[in-house]
């Protein structure tokens, strides 16, 4: 019972995700087999290179898994990176003040950020595409203000710990994305906030006659978006040994590349954890593979656009085909 | 009227992946006529209708016009064959004027620009032609609905349509404006345009439709002349079998007060409603739409949060600002609109049935997936709801079972009240005389009902008493053994 509850899932899962999971496997496979790629992409070292490359996409994508599923959409996200990045290594280079409290300080100004995005969004009809539109100024302006314009050094072995450190084998960015997943996977799948998700971004009038708190839903994930990106943006500091004010310039992007590739409709009300990862997935890898393949990086954007454009439209026949 | 043949539709099949949904239909449109297309939901009118308007194209079948057989593979070859169809959903754009709207893509010019002033006045002609009091140059946002589905029609002569068909027409729009949609109706077919007419009020067929084809689970089943014909039979066409108890109702004594609402008003539609409901029976609000009586009721529920008067529930005053507390107060609504209020379209019918009781089933991060079913699956079978599985997305199930799974879900919270409001528009026959079995179960074991419905028929059928309201205040309160439609209008039309 318990099993084939779980064999049924594991189907479903690959049947609803088939388009991208074929596209992201002919991708890797291309990769094994290529004469000037076999030699590089298969090796631990490169995949974990990757892994670590999409964590931090993958954190944003999480937080805009669940905005798109509302039916919104959240752009500040790239610039809270920024801003927590900066300040977070502001705490340990200009106060000196311990890693965790950096760390928490970061999180905090993502959580500030995106509560301020669900407050705004809650109490007035604007729409999420302006509201982010204007948060991500407002923080991208102030990581410049707080930083002057330079990037804030930091040199502390802990501090790379974050973004650059292996616990065990793995990289540390890699285990914190493991946790992170689960953690959005329960919220989604498991809690009530998760299903109250699906039903404000499907219909938000009927979840307002089922009783649903419609304001408080928008409030959290608006708030979780904004932890995510301030988890990021720690994390991309520490990779870069420093917190950079122009760091996360257009991550927003490529965190809503991931959720659309992955399946998620930006209609709202529906979409899934696990088709967001293959879609992070996908982006990664592409990502690497054309460094790879020594790409041009200016075509890397068009190789990129065209893959998102091709894996989205796979999606697009076999859902008009079954229908 | 003459009994030149407009259309013929001959031995059409249609078939989807896993349904059937046209099986040899054949229809015959003769010139001046409204020919009426009856059958339940999925019962395939949708589907040929689409067929005809080159959204889909047949399998099989030939479509023949005016003598001449055509091909229709898309929207564009339908029009030039005058086919024109109003569908349900208007489909006007509705920041453009009148006038941009019936010359949409085929703009008068000059010198390469849109020649404005030519195009409202010919606009203007045409709206006048039919006594449409509409301004061409007025914005398609700021009419009724009703101005907007004329908008629709003068279009639809404006492209020399001699084929109209008219998607279920009158389902949102008020008695007067229907009155006068007939007379453009009538205008139309004198002068020798066909209507295909689809409805499902069977009181609309005697007074405007010549003939009616039945089609059934995308069968043809016949043609009858509308005076020749009774409504028993076409019903029985329809559902396939005599529906011996249309009805089902057996009246009790209802015991004691269970709900007492006194000097409703949210200050705007709602003014001062005041009414006592008891336990075990069905109380109907009747009215004309605008009467205030779904305002009252989402005070009720808590969905209004500013409004003054008072509710008592068993004897004890409860204040309920929000659904939450309506809910846990053992108050439960069924909203008019199952499309824009109830449904949540792209989820399953186990996410629809449980949205209201998570509680029952999730402890924290713990989801007890066959506690789930178990709830789902009680309210499927209680309702007589059928879905291929609990899993089926609820968009692709028929309209009755939608509002059955609708029903279901205020019913799993277990409420001492439940308010219906139109609990069956857009529902089949069959379907419907089902919910009214139900209905008259929940009161049998006791539940206390507040039926809105605008159908007379069913509220004069099903209700123990009926409330009758006018401008937001309680008109009279009629017994089910002295009320008629003469009383019920007497009281409603203010």
């Amino acid at each position: 019972m318990q099993t084939s509850a779980v064999t049924k899932k594991i189907k479903t899962y690959f049947k609803d995700n088939l388009g991208i999971i074929v596209a992201f496997l002919v991708l890797c496979i291309f990769l094994s087999v290529n004469p000037i790629t076999s030699s590089s992409f298969f090796t631990t070292k490169n995949l974990f290179n990757v892994l670590r490359q999409i964590s931090t996409n993958l954190y944003l994508a999480c937080g805009m898994t669940m905005v798109i599923i509302l039916g919104g959409i959240d752009l500040s996200v790239g610039s809270i990176i920024a801003l927590s990045g900066c300040v977070a290594a502001g705490c340990v280079s200009r106060y000196n003040l311990p890693l965790p409290v950096a760390i928490l300080a970061g999180l905090i100004i993502g959580l500030l950020v995106g509560m301020f995005n669900g407050f705004v969004i809650c109490k007035t009809t604007i729409p999420p595409f302006i509201v982010t539109l204007a948060t991500m100024n407002i923080a991208k302006g102030l990581a410049y203000v707080y930083t002057g314009g330079s990037p804030v050094r930091v040199v502390t072995k802990e501090w790379q710990f974050i973004g650059a450190g292996y616990i065990g084998p793995f990289p540390t960015p890699v285990i914190i994305l493991i946790v992170v997943l689960i953690i959005t996977a329960i919220i989604m799948n498991k809690t009530k906030i998760g299903r109250h998700m699906y039903a404000v971004g499907g219909n938000q009038q009927a979840a307002e006659f089922s009783g649903i708190n419609v304001a408080k839903v928008k409030f959290f994930v608006h708030a979780f978006s904004g932890v995510m990106a301030g988890l990021a943006g720690i994390v991309l500091a520490s990779r870069m040994y420093s917190g950079q004010p122009t760091a996360g310039d257009g991550a927003e992007m490529d965190a809503i590349a991931a959720v659309v590739v992955g399946g998620t409709s930006m209609a709202g009300g529906s979409g899934k954890i696990g088709g967001t990862i293959i879609g992070g997935l996908i982006i990664g890898v592409l990502n690497n593979g054309l460094n790879l393949l020594n790409v041009n990086s200016f075509w890397q954007y068009v190789v990129k656009g065209v893959v998102i454009l091709l894996a989205v439209f796979i999606d697009y026949i076999r859902n008009k085909k079954s229908k | 009227m003459g009994e030149q043949i407009l259309l013929q539709m001959k031995n059409i099949h249609k078939k989807f992946p896993g349904v059937y949904a046209l099986k040899d239909i054949n229809f015959e449109l003769h010139a001046g006529e409204v020919h009426a297309l009856l059958g339940e939901n999925g019962a395939g009118k949708s589907t040929l209708i689409k067929v005809l308007g080159g959204i889909y194209e047949a399998d099989q079948g030939e479509i023949i016009i005016g003598g001449q057989k055509v091909e229709i593979h898309d929207v564009l070859s339908a029009q030039m064959n005058g086919i024109a169809i109003i569908h349900q959903e208007l489909v006007l754009v509705p920041h453009m004027t009148v006038a941009e709207n019936i010359f949409l893509g085929r703009e008068p010019k000059k010198a390469g620009f849109v020649n404005h002033d030519k195009m409202t006045k010919e606009a203007q002609i045409l709206l006048d032609e039919y006594d449409m009091h509409i301004p061409a140059d007025s914005l398609i946002k700021d009419l009724t609905i009703a101005q907007q589905q004329m908008v629709e029609i003068v279009k639809a002569i404006s492209f020399h349509s001699k084929i109209l068909v008219m998607d279920e027409p009158t389902s949102s729009i008020a008695d007067k404006e229907v009155a006068f949609l007939f007379k453009t109706m009538k205008t139309l077919t004198e002068s020798g345009v066909g209507i295909i007419y689809i409805s499902h009020k069977m009181s609309e067929l005697e007074e405007i439709c010549d003939r009616v084809t039945v089609m059934r689970d995308g069968t043809y089943v016949g043609t009858e002349v509308v005076k020749e014909t009774t409504k028993d039979r076409l019903i029985a066409m329809m559902v396939g079998r005599e529906l011996e108890n249309y009805y089902t109702r057996d009246y009790q004594n209802p015991s004691e007060v269970i709900l007492k609402c006194e000097d409703i008003d949210d200050g705007n539609m709602a003014k001062g409603a005041s009414f006592e409901l008891r336990k075990g029976e069905i109380v109907g609000f009747s009215g004309l739409v605008g009467a205030g009586r779904s305002e009252v009721m989402k005070c009720i529920f808590g969905l209004t949060k500013n409004y003054t008067g008072k509710i008592y529930l068993d004897g004890k005053e409860v204040k309920i600002t929000s659904p939450v507390q309506a809910l846990r107060a053992g108050i439960a609504l069924v909203p008019e609109d199952r499309k824009l209020e109830g449904l949540y379209k792209v989820q399953s019918v186990e996410f629809n049935a449980t949205i209201e009781v998570l509680d029952q089933f999730i402890k924290g991060i713990r989801v007890d997936g066959a506690k789930e079913d178990e709830i789902t699956q009680k309210y499927i079978d209680m309702m007589a709801t059928k879905t291929p599985s609990l899993e089926q997305e609820i968009g692709n199930l028929s309209g009755g079972n939608q509002q059955k799974v609708m029903i279901g879900r205020w019913l799993a919270t277990n409420p001492k009240v439940l308010i219906l409001d139109e609990p069956t528009r857009g529902v089949d026959v069959g379907a419907k005389s089902e919910i009214y079995s139900i209905m008259n179960e929940l009161v049998k074991q006791g539940m206390s009902i507040i039926m809105i419905s605008s159908e007379m028929p069913e509220i004069i059928n099903m209700s123990d008493r009926i409330y009758v309201m006018a401008n937001g205040k309680i008109r009279g309160c009629l017994d089910h053994t002295e009320v008629t439609q003469e009383t019920i209008m007497k009281l409603a039309a203010v």
